[in-house]
């Protein structure tokens, strides 16, 4: 009899356990239904601002619509000092360079899509070398897509291997990797990636692209957390987590950020661990931070667009 | 071989009570405070309408007024003359509502010849309101108006449809959309008018009914920051004064039209632009 041969990361796989969805969608759809008020949500507001990464990835993008994506990072509110600049700005891998002149050393850092993002089907000699140009020209975050094609298809070894291959390419650059899990088709399918994102050397895992809906649920992103969690408590080396696409409101960022905090603890409340991924939630957080302090209701009228 | 039933059984006449909802966004939603109060004499619950419920309803006439203020002055008149219609093909509902007999009957009839009326106005109002004006310059000078926005009203207790109905036809007629605090004592009438509104093309989020209490709700409205005039038709001179204060803060325009047809109630909720259009020399 011939014997059963397997990958390292197939190995890997076979101790992954199943997901029990209905436990999932119970628990992130009671997590989303606490209220946070006062200066509790002030902080979370607060918070939501720090870890986000304003994006934009259009193919209209300009590079005057990049220099103005990159002030509003840098002053979400240019009136009021006490707002927060954004953890970093997410661009296309074309856009970078513009990005870094204009963020320059503020702590903003900038990140760059790459691998045929947002589909993935590209060749891996090309996708190495994007990373590798992406990073010269000044990204020091990059999001790669896995090649989902490849991980449907079964073909796990060949998605690890190009998570691999690119890790290696991005040098000091930190690595983020988009299971786009709207075209995973499970949850079992998400936590299976997630632990080959992981094994594979990513130092944060992501959500989506947002170009593909269903984005960033909570019960995804608490599928993810918990395939986050389990890594460290086997491995001791703690992977960040950033949910992207479909959060556009304060409500739903706080609903993410206490998500967070019930499944990885107060130590991944930080932008070196959580992200958020988004565009227009930036405004939509200021005129709710507005409304804690005014006591009346904003408009969006009152806000820079990014 | 079995027995032919020649008649159906009769079934019993359930008596089939209607839940009165809000209209926000074109879609007709509990309260999310899922409070309720009692009116028409303790037989009916209406809903007790919260300030996250006006702040949705602003949110979703703000997504509104680009289209709606787009559209042609003429659609715009189309439209209104459909709620007319809408209005009309209820009017066995509406008169039951407003307590049956001859004068329930009248107030309905005078609804529907406002929108009517109303319609009629929408695309010649910038014709009799609008100016070209001498100047002593090289300039083409015209003067027209513009639609202010979301519009806030707060409607008469009473006539319960008719005084919800008359002011707010001269802010949709002027391309404005609209956030309405319904008749507080008797909403039902008021709210029911969103079931003709929803039938009648008038898009999604360009009128919004809320029913509640008017004193909670009146400063949620008139401190607003995206409500941009606010008709205070029913409200008594403290709550003017009260509304005033409130909307100093984004410049509120405020009027107190008294629900007569005019043009004047047309243009109180419209903004004058003037244009200095250069000519040769």
């Amino acid at each position: 009899m011939a014997a059963v041969t397997s990958t390292p990361i197939e190995a890997l796989l076979r101790q992954v356990p199943p997901v029990d969805q209905v436990a999932v969608e119970e628990r992130a759809a009671s997590l989303a239904s606490r209220s946070i008020k006062k200066s509790s949500k002030l902080w979370a507001l607060d918070l939501a601002i720090r870890v986000m990464d304003l994006t934009t990835l259009e193919g209209a993008d300009t590079t005057g619509r990049v220099r103005s994506l990159c002030a509003k990072a840098l002053r979400p509110a240019p009136g009021d000092p006490s707002i927060p600049h954004t953890a970093a700005v997410c661009v296309y891998p074309s856009m970078a360079a513009v990005a870094r002149e204009c963020v320059g050393d503020s702590g903003v850092h900038v990140a760059s899509v790459v691998t045929a993002f947002p589909s993935g089907q590209s060749f891996l000699a090309v996708k190495v070398a994007e990373v590798k140009t992406a990073v010269a020209a000044g990204a020091d975050e990059v999001d790669m897509v896995i090649a989902r094609g490849a991980f449907l298809a079964g073909d796990y070894a060949k998605v690890y291997d190009e998570i691999v291959a690119v890790r290696k390419a991005c040098g000091e650059a930190h690595l983020k990797v988009i299971l786009e899990t709207g075209e995973l088709g499970s949850y079992d399918a998400v936590r299976r990636a997630s632990h080959i994102a992981m094994a594979a050397g990513a130092d944060f895992i992501k959500t989506s692209t947002g170009k593909v809906s269903p984005a960033a649920t909570l019960p995804v992103s608490l599928v993810m957390m918990e395939a986050i969690r389990d890594w460290y408590q086997f491995t001791g080396r703690a992977v960040g987590f950033k949910p992207a696409g479909g959060i556009k409101t304060a409500k739903q960022a706080i609903a993410h950020l206490v998500l967070v905090n019930e499944t990885l603890g107060a130590d991944w409340l930080t932008p070196e661990r959580y992200r958020i991924g988004a565009s227009s939630l930036l405004n939509d957080i200021l005129m709710q931070i507005a409304k804690q302090r005014s006591g009346v209701y904003s408009s969006a009228g009152y806000f820079t667009e990014a | 071989m079995s027995a032919v039933r020649s008649t159906p059984p009769k079934a019993p006449e359930l008596d089939i009570r209607k839940t009165y909802k809000l209209y926000i966004d074109g879609k007709f939603v509990r309260t999310e405070s899922g409070r309720t109060y009692q009116v028409a004499g303790g037989r009916v619950n209406a809903p007790r309408g919260s300030r996250k419920d006006v702040r949705n309803a602003v949110a979703a006439a703000r997504k509104a007024f680009d289209g709606w203020s787009g559209r042609t002055a003429y659609n715009r008149g189309q439209v209104i003359y459909r709620i007319a219609e809408m209005l009309d093909a209820r009017r066995g509902e509406f008169v039951s509502l407003l307590g049956k007999g001859p004068a329930a009957e009248r107030e309905v009839d005078q609804a529907v010849d406002s929108l009517v009326w109303y319609a009629g106005w929408c695309d010649k109002l910038h014709a009799v309101a609008g100016t070209v004006n001498p100047v002593a310059g090289p300039y083409f000078n015209f003067t027209f108006p513009e639609p202010t926005g979301v519009v806030g009203l707060i409607a008469p207790e009473e006539p319960a449809l008719l005084g919800l109905v008359r002011h707010l036809a001269p802010a949709l007629c002027g391309g404005n959309v609209i956030v309405a605090l319904v008749s507080e004592s008797q909403p039902l009438a008021g709210l029911v008018f969103g079931e003709a509104l929803a039938t009648s093309d008038v898009p999604a989020g360009v009128v919004n009914l809320v029913s509640g209490s008017h004193s909670e709700l009146l400063a949620i409205l008139a401190g607003h920051m995206d409500v941009n005039a606010i008709d205070v038709a029913a409200c008594n001179d403290s709550e003017v004064k009260q509304v005033q204060l409130l909307a100093e803060a984004n410049v509120k325009r405020i009027v107190r039209s008294d629900g007569t047809h005019s043009l004047e109630a047309i243009t109180s909720l419209m903004e004058m632009k003037t244009v200095w259009h250069p000519i040769g020399h």
